[in-house]
């Protein structure tokens, strides 16, 4: 469909949403990332039955460190759609970069380049 | 999209692929045919060919590109298209252009004409060299045969081939120094050549190049023969002869002018000098005589005397009264030199009327022009002689006929009618013949005329070692045909030197064809400027001079490439690999087969044919929707940018023209629907409107809109409410052309019958399918039956198989169809064909040879390659940018660039590569995994290296494709995704996949049609197979059908088939059976079944499963059904009709897309509007006084049912359109039914009185839900099986054994459901035929010393895998993980890995995106 969406997204391919963990999504923060979404199949129809519920949980677990710590837990959204729904994905690829331009940069990244 | 099938197809070790290739015969039966073949000359080797397209660059022709549907050029050496397979290009001959075929010295008339149309004079000079060594001497005096084949001649004027090649040796003239042919390796023999005219000098020619060492004798001071002293200067300057002499000296030959054969030398001499063969070509010195009194009296002279002596220059006094008596071109040069010579009066006496004169047009005209008296039909009677015995005149007596009846040279005269004429010299120029003098006592052989004697092929005489040839041999001709004839004694004196035999292969016929010449523009041929007929008066000055540079490419550019390609030869130069060979012959040959499938594919409609209301041929704003598919396609002529033809201007309105060569029995014939064009209307409109910069408007003029397929009216109901694509319900009556603009202004009328105008930028035609003119050749060379469309005739029951028994048909050929379809149906031939050939499956197949696996333990050395995709990458992103930036990323040792990456050609390349450099990590920069992951896995499997040492960087669909509006960004990002996957490929380790067994059993879900179909189609292949049905009896929806609409009876096919499935030895039915539990992986199901109405259980174990559950007709809550006895279903309907006829009924209602097309369900039913329609003509066939309406949204009786959809309106049946917010109803009162709806052609309500009101009812599949979650299968929100690709994988599930088919997959007809359920069986066996099962290496696996066996993996896996072992510890089954890595993620002591995904890896990427962020 080749619908546009923003270059600031860059995909890390997985087998299962539920192959992603807490550590994994808090290594992008520590490494200066801005923000992260998690994107699954839709809730009931993960292919591998449950990894998208998971997932779901560990995202609101990544939200939740996020705030007590001062990054923001928006900066982390989890999204559900089917291989067919192009559209959608541009849509909430959309949404995450302006969710996240809103936001501004990694308070870390600042702190660090501030500390320089 | 079809790249990875093709990329398939070439790789696959079983399938032989021939292209080019047609079958001539097929003998035998089925299971055991022979088939003739022939296969046409590629003129390119497969084996060489690297695929670069060097070649492309130096071919000089250009012709329309197939292709782009001649929206573009390619040249006559070529590619289809940059994905083909065979990646190799080829070359396009069209036998041989016909001047070369004519030309007796088989010049590459075409080929130096294109080179001197690209200015490449030295190329053309050297190409007319290969064949010919006199491109001046020729190029004035050729008697050119050429220019009257010349297809321009046909309806213009031909070539001046002549001048052009002159022109070439002009050219050479104006070089510093003349061109030298190369030589092959000098050789020790040496030739002889008696005699140094155009065949004698030609010979040695010839022989130099092969490097013999040649010597020629002339009896004359100089060299030439009658070029030298029988062509006038005037017309052949000597300067330009001895140019071209002295370059054949310049190659090694030796002329020795003045010695006599017989005299100075005899045969003896030559053979003691060491000479291996002598070539005999003496000419014709002497002259014809009259026979007539006095003939030998002074002033009598000989026409070949006369010049000869003119020639070399000696004192002739002839007198101011000239006779010149002959009609040939010998006598008109003699008479044009008596002229400039001196004579004032000249007169050329003939037997011959004008129009019989053997002389050339032309020549006769130069004779006229020169002053030159020409008197025709007078014969010589005496010679009149003065005192002196010198000549004064000559009588003539008139002849009445030269030639007899039978053409034969018999002159006939009129003694009584005499005439004289007097001259101070008579010229006799009538013939020529051969010295002899000297030959006897040689023992050379003479003719019965007394010319030489050889054989005409090899020109060998009966002294074997001497050779014979020119005038000599075969009687007065051109300078040609003595070149000629040379090069034929050059290859006898060489193939006799080498003792090869003299005669094999020698006696080639040059065929040619003409082209299609239709729409070829006139062009003038360029007049050649020539001396004033004053100014040629006593010299002998060059008559023509010839054209210059600007003349001769004005000429050359009107050659048509008749040959398409030209045989210039630039390839063989240009292609390193020398993989191009023009000598290549047709192969034919004869190969055993079990079964033929015939998928010939398909033309589409010409609408040149209605050129007077659509205008496609005139104006270019006109195109078809394949034209117009191509400006859409990226790699297409404009690149995918939305310009119309005639201004390259975008444009703002697109109107599609439906049903153009479909639905139309009056203009073209094609009474059938083609299909697809509705669904590629639609596509191309919203695509277009993708494309365009600006705000398309796009009308779709129709007449119903027929999308029938699965999600189809999803995609129509997008297109027409969320992308603003018009819909209008009008045929298009005229069409105008606005000159001033090329814009076209649409005459229609609307659905209310207003005449309406609307004015487009461009009219796309939606033109239907037909089958091809070779294929109608092929079938009826195979004896197979055709339609009266051509389509191939099959039968409801049977449709994949042909009249003819063991032969098949699919796709197109078989019936308009679109691309799903197509490919279900060809799998479904595979099924049918591999019955016949069941015994012999596995049998003579191929297996790969996988390398052993080469060390990588050392550090990562890794090489990345950049996919161009065409332009879909490189359009957009920077690829030579991203390729240097790879290089300078960390262990990266190569980096490179393709066109396509994914091509046959460029996966050999890489193999090469990662030998060279070592490599053993590969990131391929391209497109998605999704499809091209396991081409490239596979190739590195080939090179010995493990296949999961292979990331790839998706820079097209997550970059070019998506960031096209902002490449620099593109650029970067794709420079970005190529540093994460090189990090993660320098953390890969190699992983190895476990081979499983395979339990040779399939489990069928359903057994309807569907399923009984697919049992039969794996069980016929020898497998087991396990029917499990849920009701009592076998059949399904099929119980309740009577017949097809082509009157197939369906109640007894299903009686057979069910009586086959029951007594089929390797099938098992279950009847009343339930689904309960199912476990296990692809090729080791198991599924629990419990049976009968006793429930008991049952355990089956099976490596595959088909999905045949199929679907029920819908039961109305609609239009008082089930409320009135009158209102039923189509289905009861047709069982009424079947069991009870229709007496007593005089109106039936239909009302159509009851249950479908709506907001509950929105998909169409597919096989409504077909049944209504069987419905209406079975009642009308019952009782054609009964009324029938049918009120319908669109009529969709897609392929040849539009036949029947036709034949109902033939009959009457009444057809209203009703609108969805305006639908029918059906109200009841005391006289019965009524429905009332409205008519918009009246505009108002109208209200029927009915006895039946009949419901098109939809289908809904039937109930699977439980079943879906047992299997995990995919269904969409109508609760049909999703296929795991619409087109590329129609009858496969996501998850690898399972298979679906019938109505479980969608509506579709008896027949359809038939076609898909052997398709599924076919892909079903084709796993089952695998001896083992490779396992998927992306697993989990436990690192047992970390282990704190907490359970949590055992409770969070999905499937259930891990168990604690009876070491204490957790333990994943390879067999069973199913790799979604959930155990890895939630595991706290990290103690568990998924294979290819481990953190680390995961991690790579991360950090490297975000290196030196922070």
């Amino acid at each position: 469909m080749r619908l546009t969406y923003p270059t600031s997204i860059k995909i890390v391919r997985v087998p299962c949403t539920g192959k992603v963990d807490v550590i994994h999504m808090l290594r992008a923060f520590e490494k200066g990332a801005d923000g992260v979404c998690i994107v699954g199949c839709m809730e009931g129809d993960c292919h591998f039955k449950s990894g998208n519920f998971r997932a779901r949980k560990r995202v609101e677990q990544v939200q939740k460190l996020l705030n007590t710590v001062g990054i923001g837990g928006d900066r982390v959204q989890m999204y559900n759609l089917s291989s067919g729904e192009g559209p959608l994905f541009a849509k909430y690829a959309n949404e995450i970069h302006e969710k996240i331009m809103e936001l501004g940069p990694n308070p870390i990244k600042l702190k660090k380049s501030k500390a320089a | 999209m079809i790249s990875p099938k093709l990329v398939e197809v070439g790789r696959h070790l079983n399938i032989e692929l021939k292209t080019g290739t047609e079958i001539l015969a097929l003998e035998g039966e089925p299971g055991n045919f022979k088939a003739k073949i022939r296969q046409e000359a590629r003129y390119v080797d497969l084996s060489k060919c690297t695929s670069c397209g060097e070649c492309t660059k130096v071919c000089p022709i250009e012709v329309s590109n197939e292709q782009d549907k001649g929206l573009s050029t390619r040249k006559a050496i070529y590619k289809k298209y940059p994905q083909a397979i065979p990646g190799a290009f080829a070359i396009s001959k069209r036998g041989t252009a016909p001047c070369k075929a004519t030309c007796p010295a088989h010049v590459s008339i075409q080929g130096y004409i294109a080179l001197i149309n690209e200015g490449k004079y030295f190329e053309a000079l050297k190409l007319f060299k290969q064949d010919h060594p006199f491109p001046g001497v020729c190029g004035r005096v050729c008697h050119h045969p050429c220019e009257g084949v010349c297809t321009r001649g046909d309806y213009d004027e031909s070539l001046a081939i002549r001048e052009l090649h002159r022109f070439l040796a002009d050219w050479e003239q104006t070089q510093d120094a003349p061109y030298l042919p190369e030589l092959t390796e000098k050789r020790e023999e040496k030739v002889a050549v008696i005699g140094s005219g155009p065949a004698g000098l030609a010979a040695a020619y010839f022989l130099a190049l092969q490097g013999y060492q040649v010597t020629i004798f002339e009896k004359l001071p100089v060299a030439g023969g009658m070029m030298a002293v029988g062509i006038p200067e005037y017309r052949l300057p000597r300067d330009i002869l001895n140019t071209e002499i002295q370059t054949i000296e310049k190659m090694g030959v030796e002329i020795k002018t003045n010695v006599t054969f017989g005299k100075d030398i005899t045969l003896e001499s030559l053979k003691a000098d060491g000479y291996s063969a002598t070539f005999m070509a003496v000419g014709l010195h002497g002259g014809r005589r009259l026979g007539v009194e006095n003939e030998d009296a002074d002033g009598v002279l000989q026409g070949v005397d006369f010049l000869r002596d003119v020639a070399l220059g000696k004192e002739v006094s002839i007198g101011k009264d000239v006779l010149v008596i002959g009609g040939g071109n010998v006598a008109i040069d003699v008479a044009l030199c008596a002229k400039r010579k001196g004579a004032e009066n000249v007169t050329l006496v003939c037997l011959e009327s004008r129009e019989q004169m053997p002389a050339w047009e032309h020549e006769i005209e130069e004779a006229l022009e020169g002053d030159i008296n020409i008197v025709n039909s007078f014969g010589p009677k005496n010679f009149f002689i003065d005192k002196g015995s010198r000549v004064s005149g000559i009588e003539f007596k008139t002849c009445t006929a030269v030639f007899d009846e039978d053409g034969r040279f018999k002159p006939q005269y009129d003694e009584a009618a005499c005439e004289a004429f007097f001259g101070d010299t008579i010229i006799v120029s009538i013939g020529q013949s051969t010295n002899t003098q000297y030959l006897p006592e040689q023992e050379i052989a003479l003719s019965r005329v007394g010319g030489l004697q050889a054989d005409p092929v090899t020109l060998q005489t009966p002294i074997d070692w001497v050779f014979a040839g020119g005038d000599a041999f075969y009687g007065p001709k051109s300078v040609v045909d003595a070149v000629a004839c040379g090069k034929e004694a050059a290859e006898s004196i060489h193939r006799f030197i080498n003792g090869l035999d003299l005669k094999q292969g020698r006696e080639k016929i040059w065929e040619y064809e003409k082209p299609d010449i239709l729409n070829e523009p006139m062009k003038t041929r360029t007049p050649v400027r020539c001396l004033d007929p004053e100014a040629r008066e006593c010299n002998f000055l060059e008559v023509s001079y010839g054209y210059n540079e600007s003349e001769a490419k004005n000429e050359a550019d009107r050659c048509l490439k008749c040959g398409i390609c030209s045989e210039c030869y630039q390839c063989l130069d240009a292609c390193l690999a020398e993989a191009i060979d023009h000598s290549q012959q047709a192969i034919e040959e004869t190969v055993d087969i079990g079964s033929v499938i015939l998928c010939p594919g398909n033309d589409v409609y010409d609408p040149s044919v209605l050129d007077d209301i659509y205008h496609y041929k005139t104006n270019p704003n006109v195109l078809t929707s394949l034209e117009f598919e191509r400006i859409l396609s990226a790699s297409g002529p404009t690149m995918g940018h939305l310009v119309r033809p005639s201004d390259e201007k975008e444009p703002e309105r697109i109107a599609w023209l439906q049903c153009i060569g479909s639905r139309d029995t009056n203009r073209c014939g094609n009474g059938y629907c083609s299909s697809v064009c509705c669904m590629y209307a639609i596509k191309e409109a919203m695509i277009a409107k993708e494309h365009s910069k600006g705000d398309l408007d796009t009308v779709i003029f129709n007449m119903d809109i027929r999308t029938f397929g699965k999600d189809y009216e999803k995609y129509y109901l997008r297109a027409k409410d969320d992308d603003g694509v018009r819909f209008e319900k009008a045929r298009v009556h005229t069409i105008d052309e606005i000159k001033e603009t090329g814009n076209l202004r649409l005459r229609y009328a609307d659905e209310a019958g207003t005449i309406r105008e609307e004015e487009f930028d461009m009219v796309v035609l939606s033109v239907g399918l037909q089958v091809s003119e070779s294929a109608i050749h092929t079938a009826n060379l195979l004896d197979i039956d055709l339609n009266k469309n051509n389509f191939a005739v099959t039968q409801p029951f049977t449709p994949v198989e042909t009249s003819r028994p063991g032969v098949f048909a699919c796709g197109v050929f078989q019936g308009p169809k679109d691309i799903p379809t197509s490919v279900t149906e060809a799998s479904a031939a595979a099924c049918a064909a591999g019955r016949y050939m069941a015994e012999a499956r596995g049998t003579r197949i191929k297996q790969v040879e996988i390398p052993d696996e080469i060390d990588v333990s050392g550090p990562p050395r890794i090489g990345v390659f950049v996919c161009d995709c065409g332009i879909n990458i490189a359009g957009v992103v920077d690829v030579p940018g991203v390729m240097e930036y790879a290089k300078t990323l960390p262990n990266v040792v190569y980096s490179g660039e393709n066109l396509f990456t994914c091509s046959q050609d460029a996966q050999d390349q890489m193999k090469e590569i990662i030998k060279e450099h070592q490599l053993n990590r590969i990131v391929v920069s391209s497109c998605t995994p999704k499809t091209h992951e396991p081409i490239f896995m596979d190739t590195l499997e080939k090179c010995g290296l493990n296949k999961y040492l292979f990331e790839m960087a998706n820079i097209r669909n997550q970059d070019s494709w998506v960031h096209a509006n902002a490449p620099e960004k593109a650029s970067q990002k794709a420079k970005e995704l190529v540093k994460m996957a090189v990090a993660r490929a320098a953390s890969l380790r190699p992983l190895h996949e476990r081979q499983i067994p395979v339990t040779y059993r399939a489990l069928i879900v359903g057994g309807g049609v569907a399923g009984m179909n697919a049992a039969l189609g794996i069980a016929d292949q020898g497998f087991e197979v396990v029917l499990v049905e849920k009701e009592a009896e076998l059949g399904g929806l099929a119980n309740r059908l009577t017949k097809t609409i082509e009157g197939a009876d369906v109640r007894t096919y299903l009686t057979e088939l069910v009586e086959r499935v029951k007594n089929h030895s390797k099938i098992q039915v279950l009847t009343q059976s339930l689904i309960v539990d199912f476990s296990g992986f692809k090729g080791n199901f198991k599924t629990e079944v419990l049976v009968g109405p006793g429930m008991y259980e049952r355990k089956i174990e099976h490596g595959v499963i088909i999905l045949a559950t199929g679907g029920s007709e819908y039961t109305p809550k609609e239009f008082l059904y089930g409320d009135n006895p009158g209102v039923m279903t189509q289905i009861e309907l047709a069982q009424k009709l079947e069991n009870d006829g229709m007496e007593n009924t005089d109106q039936v209602v239909m009302i159509q897309c009851v249950g479908s097309r709506n907001d509950e369900n929105p998909n169409c039913s597919r096989i409504c509007c077909q049944s209504a329609i069987k419905n209406a003509i079975h009642i009308k066939e019952l009782n054609p006084d009964t009324q029938v309406f049918i009120l319908y949204r669109d009529i969709r009786t897609y392929g040849l049912m539009e036949e029947y959809y036709t034949k109902a309106r033939e009959l009457g049946v009444f057809f209203f359109r009703f609108k969805e917010d305006d639908p029918p109803e059906v109200s009841t009162g005391e006289d019965g039914l009524t429905v009332t709806f409205t008519d918009h052609i009246l505009g108002r309500k109208l209200s029927v009185d009915t006895d039946i009101v009949a419901l098109s009812a939809g289908v809904r599949a039937e109930d699977t839900e439980e079943l879906a979650s047992i299997m995990k299968l995919g269904r969409n929100s109508e609760n049909y099986f999703i296929e795991a690709h619409v087109k590329l994988r129609p009858v496969e599930m996501a998850t690898e054994g399972i298979f679906v088919c019938g109505t479980a997959h969608s509506p579709k007809l008896i027949s359809e459901t038939i076609a898909q359920s052997q398709a599924a069986a076919s892909r079903a066996t084709t796993f089952l035929s695998q001896p083992h099962l490779t396992l998927s290496a992306v697993i989990a696996s436990v690192d047992q010393e970390r282990c704190a066996s907490c359970l949590i993996c055992v409770r969070s896996c999905p499937y259930g895998v891990p168990v604690i072992n009876d070491e204490g510890v957790s333990y994943i089954d390879d067999a069973l993980c199913q790799g979604c890595g959930a155990c890895a993620a939630e595991c706290p002591a990290k103690a568990i890995e998924l294979n290819w995904y481990e953190d680390e890896q995961l991690l790579s990427k991360v950090d490297a995106l975000l290196e030196g962020v922070i």
